[in-house]
């Protein structure tokens, strides 16, 4: 399938991030581990069990956490069950195209996914209602309203904050209703890579000319939870030492200015 | 002559009292009364008056001076997004370059930035572009910023007024496409100042005394 032409980079602007990159500066003056301010909006979707708007820069995402009741799977009876969506509405961005989802999506729902289940964020068997028959099933969806680059970084601390803030309807069931188990709070960071330097958080012009893509969660004792290498470009070891000392760094910022933790 | 109408923001479907004005571009009307078609500013000109809208896309004029994008190449063409509604074409007889039987590919990339005119658009709506004018060429270097195509005459400014002050202060190389591609060259820091003082002026393109506070904003940057 031949690109679009919204897809096709100018090659000026290519060469230009690559040069600015080298001499030491970023498109829109930031440092090279700076992230765009997060704004977290909890609460947002009065009727879901747990919301939060989260705009990073100028990248806007709404999650909404639904928990029903649901069978478990066969393999793991005595464990609630977390499942990931993603939806990159045409709305936001001219590239986005409505139907079946992308293989972004796929990618960008996974990876959030990955960042809260590996880091144990939610005591899964804490939300079982009767071993074998009966659990909480947690729904994470996520949609994409405006696109400014970094999803994965949007995503990922929306639905971490939505989580904080649900509730278990366990009203429904003739109990009272309980905030979801939470044992640890990961933040994922995303890098960059342009010409031969890694980039925090990168935006949407940066991220058109990437030639490669790393995000790292950590976890708040500053252990590497998950990660995700994307695109066909190299990483050396020492971007990758520099990439994992920045997410905790800017994982614990996270968590104590924007989540409060 | 100045005009109680002048500058008016206008709704689509609001009506408009032409005060003696020819009917001009934006404007229809019905039972012998005017009304706009768009969300714009209506401003005179030649005893016309006409609505520029606040946002839209590039509809391209003859003549015009734009910045075009290499997408795909035919045997004997380029083929160009230039922001508009139909992509644009730049056929190798309308360039100074010979084709000696060479791939067009050598010549143009995909991806490639050039500076061109509107040379003619067909009945069927063919555009047909040209880089046979003096100071068209390819962009090497330098970095693309884009605007609402419809601000580019505020960037303009009243005969090259508001360029130039920011070329003069700031240094940077600017090339304006009459489509709303910006084309920027100069020190990172700059080109950030720049980029941002469009932004700017995108945003309060409808206001008046612009020149002067962009004047101001950017001698307090420098």
């Amino acid at each position: 399938m031949s690109k679009s032409a919204d897809e096709i980079v100018y090659g000026l602007k290519r060469e230009y991030l690559a040069k600015i990159c080298a001499e030491g500066s970023r498109i829109d003056g930031r440092k090279f581990d700076e992230t765009r301010e997060a704004i977290v909006n909890t609460n947002f979707v009065p009727r879901a069990e747990g919301s939060a708007e989260v705009r990073l820069g100028n990248t806007r995402v709404l999650v909404g956490i639904k928990i029903e009741q649901g069978e478990p799977f066969p393999d793991t009876p005595n464990s609630g069950i977390l499942t990931t969506n993603a939806e990159l509405l045409p709305m936001a961005s001219p590239t986005f195209e409505s139907g079946p989802p992308s293989e972004d999506a796929i990618e960008l729902a996974r990876v959030v996914d990955r960042g809260i289940r590996e880091s144990k964020m939610i005591d899964l068997e804490k939300l079982v209602i009767k071993e074998g028959e009966k659990v909480w099933v947690v729904f994470i969806d996520m949609h994409i309203l405006d696109y400014d680059g970094n999803l994965i970084d949007a995503c990922s601390l929306a639905a971490v904050a939505a989580l904080l803030e649900a509730k278990v309807p366990a009203s429904k069931i003739g109990s009272e209703d309980f905030p979801l188990p939470i044992n640890h709070v990961p933040i994922t960071v995303t890098f960059a890579k342009i010409g031969s330097t890694m980039v925090a958080d990168p935006n949407l012009e940066e991220e058109e000319v990437e030639s490669a893509r790393l995000s790292v969660a950590t976890n708040e004792n500053g252990a590497v939870v998950a990660m995700q290498k994307g695109l066909g470009g190299s990483i050396t070891r020492e971007d990758l030492f520099s990439a994992v000392d920045t997410s905790i760094k800017v994982g614990k910022d996270i968590r104590k200015r924007v989540l409060g933790r | 002559m100045y005009l109680d109408i002048e500058r008016k923001i206008v709704l689509p479907g609001e009506e408009i009292s032409l005060e003696g004005m020819k009917q001009g571009n934006g404007i229809y009307h019905d039972n012998g009364k005017y009304y706009s078609y768009q969300m714009g500013v209506i401003q005179t000109y030649n005893s016309y008056a006409n609505i520029i809208p606040l946002s839209g896309k590039y509809y391209p004029v003859r003549n015009d001076r734009i910045i075009g994008k290499v997408i795909d190449i035919a045997p004997s063409f380029w083929i160009m997004d230039i922001r508009g509604p139909y992509p644009g074409f730049l056929h190798i007889n309308d360039t100074p370059w010979k084709n000696l039987d060479q791939d067009l590919n050598k010549i143009l990339g995909v991806g490639d930035t050039v500076f061109l005119k509107v040379n003619e658009i067909t009945e069927s709506r063919q555009i047909w572009l040209s880089l046979k004018d003096a100071g068209l060429r390819k962009l090497e270097g330098g970095h693309i910023v884009m605007v609402q195509p419809t601000k580019v005459s505020r960037i303009i400014g009243k005969g090259g007024s508001m360029v130039n002050t920011i070329k003069e202060i700031t240094g940077v190389k600017i090339q304006l496409g009459q489509n709303g591609v910006v084309w920027l060259d100069g020190t990172a820091d700059k080109v950030m100042v720049v980029r941002n003082i469009l932004k700017y002026i995108e945003k309060e393109a409808h206001t008046s005394g612009l020149t002067d506070r962009v004047k101001k904003i950017l001698e307090e940057s420098r």
